[in-house]
């Protein structure tokens, strides 16, 4: 039950110091909601636990393994929403999502991710005609096709989820990240506060990213 | 090898529906050479002994032109993220979309070349030659080419750095492509040019991909 | 955040002791070069004075090769060290090697008027410095199209080695492609059978390059690494 552990983790972007020196720890059923001003680093911490930039100093552990020992396992066990929704306009919602299940070795049971977030309807229409909201929900029933693999990833790093979605589709976000806990998975969200917060607060931790690089736990 | 194949079909099925990309790149090829007689003459005795040079250069120019789009998209939606993430290697993925790149571009290049040959009267023997030294040339085209469109994502004036980065690169392939179909014009051997060629293939098929990938790593960063 | 400074900061401090010395170095190495160049050697009985531009043409080759050497040595140290004096090094060589190819070029066309009667002829050296000028230029524009200064050096860095395996290639299809279409009549720009009257100011004019490229690289580099650090100042004083 060791779950993630960062220690003295820093991060430099260009020649700038993001943050320094970061301890963070998050046992599994256990989520993370990451705030901080724009800026504070949100972004360039959920891409170096994604191990999508490597860190400057300090070192991340996953039930009590170094990662850097083993990279390919760790990306295995990551599932990483970024700020983009990687879709291809031109590839039907089930097409999308299957491309990626396939690359990922998931099941390919596409139709339960989708009913997940009420797009199931939108199943052979092209990503193109989609909303900005549409997209966001499919891109998040990755998520959901993950999870109902057998061997989905571990540890979801959600870079501000919730972006564009209505108040129904948040819950249906937060149903989704909520049994990720209770089958002992971990999740990290940034956010700026909001609905989904409130939802899985019951199973949530705070951590502020301040400016200057470090933060405060609450 | 899986993960090759998927991304393959991903890419051809993309091309398909969406992309007048390829087309427009033979559009292209055949255009820029059926500029040249207007600026040079129409003499028949010259043509030939410059066709071959023409169809390559030119070639080299239309395969250029669909390598910015190699990688920008999937860059700009964040799916370069997740296929780094993916158990399939940048390296694996850089070589798919080398061939992909080269049975949308490459190959549509190899099926309009002879009608090129028709126009500039190359004599039926340098047929030959054109299409064995085409076939084994714009697969490097493809690879190296990758190289420079991994180079260059997020930058500044993609388009134009990306040509000045890979045209010299493509000299040798222009080189030995074009002696191999002069070659056959003027009648003698051209084993060593397409052995060199095969070489050149050999080569990049090893080496490419490893520096795409490297270039890709730090695109992700 | 300054701890990956320190090593740089040692550098610009040894970079200021030895300015001056390789400075002085340079002059005085220019001043008898150029003395045994222009007085001290004989014209060539063909050439007549024309030969006096090998003098520049000759040495300013042996750098351009050999920076693109540095060059290349050093990206490979950035990549796999991922040492930041490294990049600075190739950052700060690149505009000097492409300087010395074009001065190649120019005094390679300039022998050529009176040699060949034609400011240009497709020799093969000629040709290949002209490709390696391009390898320089797309070295350049690279390192300065990202926002990001750290993403340019390291993207040139790929550059710089992929164009270091590519050269060889480049300079045996040339030589090929050279062989083939070269009229036999025109000879090439050779030294001539190396007289020691010649290999003097010859190898002092290679050593007073050599010290130039070595002194102009430590200046720019500690132009760069100041210009890094007022950066990272402004930066962290906007924070």
């Amino acid at each position: 039950m060791q779950g993630l552990i960062t220690h003295k983790l820093s991060c430099i972007r260009g020649e700038r110091a993001v943050f320094t020196g970061l301890d963070l720890e998050i046992k599994p059923g256990r989520a993370l909601l990451l705030s901080g001003a724009n800026g504070s680093g949100k972004s360039s911490l959920m891409r170096v636990l994604a191990g999508l930039l490597p860190s400057a100093a300090g070192h991340i552990e996953w039930e009590g393994a170094d990662i850097s020992a083993d990279p390919d396992a760790h990306r295995a066990r990551v599932a990483y929403i970024g700020h983009a929704d990687p879709l291809k306009p031109a590839m039907t919602a089930t097409e999308n999502l299957r491309f990626w299940a396939q690359l990922y070795g998931l099941d390919p049971a596409i139709e339960p991710a989708l009913y997940q977030f009420s797009i199931e309807h939108l199943a052979d229409v092209p990503a193109r005609y989609f909303s900005a909201g549409q997209k966001r929900r499919l891109n998040l029933a990755r998520l959901a096709a993950g999870q109902n693999s057998t061997a989905g990833p571990a540890l979801w790093l959600l870079d501000e989820p919730a972006t564009g979605l209505d108040p129904g589709a948040v819950s249906m976000l937060a149903n989704t990240i909520l049994a990720h806990l209770s089958n002992d998975g971990i999740a990290i969200i940034s956010t700026h506060g909001g609905r989904l917060d409130e939802l899985i607060a019951d199973r949530a931790d705070h951590f502020t990213l301040q400016t200057s690089g470090s933060g405060v736990a609450g | 090898m899986i993960g090759l194949i998927l991304l393959v079909k991903r890419e051809l099925g993309l091309a398909l529906r969406g992309g007048t990309d390829a087309v427009m790149a033979v559009v292209f090829f055949v255009l820029a050479a059926v500029l040249f007689p207007f600026g040079v003459g129409a003499d028949p005795a010259m043509l030939p002994r410059i066709g071959g040079g023409i169809i390559w250069v030119v070639a080299l120019l239309a395969a250029m032109l669909s390598l910015e789009r190699m990688f920008s998209s999937d860059h700009e939606d964040g799916s370069l993220d997740l296929l780094y993430l993916s158990p399939v290697g940048l390296g694996t993925l850089a070589l798919a979309k080398a061939l992909a790149h080269w049975l949308t571009t490459g190959v549509l290049l190899l099926i309009a070349a002879p009608i090129l040959a028709l126009l500039y009267n190359l004599p039926a023997s340098a047929f030959g030659a054109l299409i064995v030294s085409m076939l084994l040339g714009t697969p490097i085209l493809s690879l190296v080419g990758g190289i420079g469109a991994a180079l260059t994502l997020g930058a500044r004036r993609g388009g134009v750095l990306l040509a000045l980065l890979i045209l010299p690169l493509y000299i040798p392939v222009l080189i030995f492509g074009a002696g191999a179909i002069d070659g056959a014009v003027a009648g003698r051997p051209i084993g060593p040019q397409l052995m060199v060629l095969s070489g050149f293939l050999l080569a990049a098929l090893a080496l490419a991909p490893w520096a795409t990938a490297a270039a890709l790593r730090q695109a992700i960063e | 955040m300054f701890h990956r400074f320190a090593n740089p900061a040692r550098f610009s401090r040894i970079a200021a002791r030895v300015l001056p010395w390789s400075a002085a170095a340079t002059i005085a190495l220019f001043v008898i070069g150029i003395y045994f160049a222009l007085f001290a050697s004989p014209a060539d009985f063909q050439q007549g004075e024309t030969v006096r531009i090998m003098y520049v043409h000759v040495p300013s080759a042996w750098i351009s090769m050999a920076c693109y050497t540095f060059i290349a040595v050093m990206s490979a140290v950035a990549l796999i060290w991922k040492h930041p004096l490294a990049d600075i090094a190739a950052r700060s060589a690149a505009p000097l090697g492409a300087g010395f190819t074009l001065i190649v070029l120019i005094t390679g066309s300039l022998w050529g008027k009176p040699t060949w009667g034609t400011w240009w002829v497709w020799d093969a050296r000629l040709t290949s410095v002209l490709v390696l000028f391009f390898l320089y230029l797309g070295h350049i524009a690279l390192t300065n199209a990202f926002d990001n200064p750290q993403r340019g050096a390291r993207a040139a860095a790929v550059l710089a080695l992929v164009g270091f395996v590519n050269i060889p290639i480049i300079k045996f299809s040339v030589n090929w492609w050279n062989t083939l279409h070269q009229p036999a009549s025109v000879t090439r720009l050779d030294a001539p059978a190396i007289d020691p009257a010649i290999l003097t100011p010859l190898l002092l004019m290679a050593l007073a390059f050599t010290f130039y490229f070595l002194t102009m690289l430590l200046v720019r580099m500690r132009a760069d690494l100041n210009a890094t650090r007022a950066r990272a100042l402004r930066l962290s004083a906007a924070e």
